[in-house]
């Protein structure tokens, strides 16, 4: 039973969309970084692929951490660490740890942070794993080093989806946050958009077009299983759970015009949330799932608007320019990231809720379908370098920069999943 | 070495490459079960793999068989209406094509029509979506004044998703703003 469960899943990650390797830039740096040691781990050198350099890599990508060098010789957890040797070193915190095998393609890792300054112990702990899940584990200490010192809940075990174009082929895929690891949860010949994450993150609400038409489905992605939330006469468009995971905001037209509904997450229970002469579209719930944030063109111009969930007055939330579209809102609550149109090009904006205050983070021309990560400090989008589709993320700051592309295809429609717990 | 822990959780995943499903209907077929053993508390906590297991749609197919919908000579071979840059407008040179397709459907009952807008590729894929949906809208609405039944048409959107010209300029965006009518069978 368990070997099988085992060989099944290593031969799901050997599963041909695994091809559509997202490879991953890098630029810039937050202005602190904490400077950290990340030893390499006893036994790492028996494993495929060293389970410390999943940890660095993650840390180092955040642009949150300095890597400091810490030379071959790996550390155990249970070593006692010269603490004036890494001081030495520049190093405020060090992760030692080990790896061993606990059975058949199973293996156990262990690890302890330590606090180089006070000389103090952070925590640590022992998991067990299937072999296969390598990064799986190394993301969840990468994790609890990055909660530890930052303060704030780390995203390297969250995943994300996206959308791959190749010729005439559109493949839903599942990665985790670094882009490793993609699984295909639907190929269609037809275009597939707008996908969102259930608040538990087991299921997909997206639109297809599959139908000639674009309906509205929920996809469970542990079995494949779908059902139809909206597929009523006219298009189907545009899901927004709600934060408790029971209803969708969606987009109908099947009463004249581009309106929002809601409507419970099995389908049934339709109803209408707002009503306007002209196109309502792109909801997206606040965190207190109390009120909905979409793009309206009732002023004249495509802006972004607020309404309550149980229905009422709406507010104008932008006023500058001639095209704000796309809101989302961070899961503080505190800020909203949005497209906003100027001169011609479509670029990333973060908006303060409380001052109305907005920055123009990026300076491309073709930003799309942003994407706070759970927590907050990194916004996924969709771009267009050098007439290709391509992911991009950017730290809230606008400090850090990363790019992530596929070699044979368009990538777009990103969206970050919700964060694991474990 | 340390004893090793017992497994807790196990992700059964049945469909892998190579077994894709074939949707029938609304309702998809399920892929795969996920299955829970229980078992005793373990020393270390376990790693949950996180599977996904895979869906392939069908593709529909058809024809109306009618001759004169694929006649080159026959106007009701013309099934595409195009727009100005932010304008939903059907232009004075689409009113004859618009016409003749309201004719044909009066006289032939139990054809349905689908017809379908389209935006070009600048801005928001959802906002497009319903850009597409009001240049639609405006063909239906110019066919049911002409006499069509509300039930024997229904206008959708593909939005900038399905766009005619793949190009990057004026003359491709030109191509893709526009309203395509598709009969049964073609849908």
């Amino acid at each position: 039973m368990r070997r099988t469960a085992v060989y099944a899943l290593a031969a799901l990650l050997a599963a041909p969309g695994a091809r559509a390797q997202l490879s991953i830039e890098i630029s810039g740096a937050g202005a602190n970084r904490i400077p950290i040691a990340i030893a390499d781990f006893a036994g790492d050198g028996l494993l495929p692929q060293a389970l410390s350099a999943v940890v660095r890599a993650d840390l180092e990508r955040s642009g949150m951490f300095r890597l400091i060098e810490t030379g071959a010789r790996p550390l155990s957890e249970a070593a006692a660490p010269d603490h004036a040797e890494w001081r030495s070193r520049g190093a405020d915190a060090l992760l030692a740890g080990s790896v061993s095998a606990s059975g058949p393609e199973r293996m156990e890792a262990r690890f302890r942070l330590f606090d180089i300054q006070r000389q103090a112990q952070l925590g640590g702990a022992a998991l067990a794993a299937a072999a296969s899940q390598l990064r799986t584990t190394g993301h969840r200490i990468a994790d609890f080093v990055y909660e530890k010192l930052t303060g704030e809940r780390g995203v390297f075990s969250t995943r994300i989806a996206y959308v791959v174009k190749s010729a005439g082929r559109y493949e839903l895929q599942i990665s985790d946050a670094d882009g490793m690891n993609p699984q295909t949860a639907l190929a269609s010949r037809e275009p597939v958009i707008s996908p969102a994450w259930s608040p538990d993150g087991r299921r997909l609400a997206y639109v297809s077009f599959e139908a000639k038409k674009p309906v509205v489905y929920v996809h469970t992605l542990a079995t494949g299983r779908r059902h139809v939330v909206a597929n009523f006469k006219g298009s189907n468009s545009a899901p927004a759970w709600s934060p408790d995971g029971s209803r969708l905001a969606v987009v109908l037209t099947k009463d004249g015009g581009s309106q929002l509904y809601l409507v419970n997450a099995d389908g049934s229970g339709v109803r209408r949330l707002a009503s306007s002469a002209g196109i309502d579209t792109e909801p997206f719930f606040s965190l207190d799932g109390q009120s909905i944030y979409f793009t309206s063109d009732r002023g004249g111009s495509p802006q972004i608007y607020r309404i309550p969930a149980g229905g009422g007055e709406t507010q104008r939330i932008t006023f500058e320019g001639s095209y704000n579209v796309s809101p989302r809102i961070s899961a503080d609550g505190k800020s909203m990231a949005f497209i906003s149109r100027s001169g011609g090009r479509f670029q990333l904006a973060v908006m303060d809720l409380a001052t109305r205050q907005t920055h123009v983070l990026t300076d491309s021309a073709k930003d799309e379908s942003p994407s706070f990560a759970p927590n907050g400090r990194i916004i996924l989008y969709a771009t267009e370098i050098g007439g290709r589709g391509v992911l991009a993320a950017i730290s809230s700051d606008g400090r850090v920069r990363q790019r992530l592309s596929v070699a044979a295809g368009n990538v777009r429609e990103p969206a970050w999943g919700p964060f694991v717990n474990y | 070495m340390e004893k090793l822990p017992k497994l807790l959780i196990v992700a059964f995943v049945l469909a892998l490459a190579g077994c894709k499903s074939t949707p029938t209907g609304p309702e998809q077929a399920g892929a795969g079960v996920e299955e829970r053993s229980p078992g005793a508390a373990p020393a270390a906590q376990p790693v949950e793999p996180s599977a996904v297991a895979k869906v392939t749609p069908a593709a529909p197919s058809g024809d109306a068989g009618i001759a004169a919908l694929k006649d080159p000579k026959n106007i009701l071979s013309k099934r595409s209406v195009f727009f100005e840059f932010d304008s939903f407008a059907i232009k004075d040179e689409f009113k004859p094509l618009i016409e003749a397709h309201a004719k044909f459907l009066l006289s032939h009952s139990t054809i349905r029509m689908l017809i379908q807008g389209n935006a070009d590729e600048r801005g928001s894929r959802e906002y497009n979506l319903a850009l597409g949906q009001k240049r639609a809208d405006a063909v239906k609405s110019v066919l049911m004044l002409l006499g069509v039944k509300e039930s024997q048409i229904e206008s959708v959107s593909l939005g900038e998703e399905k766009p005619r010209n793949p190009g990057h300029d004026d003359s491709a965006w030109a191509e893709n703003r526009r309203v395509d009518l598709l009969y049964s069978g073609e849908f």
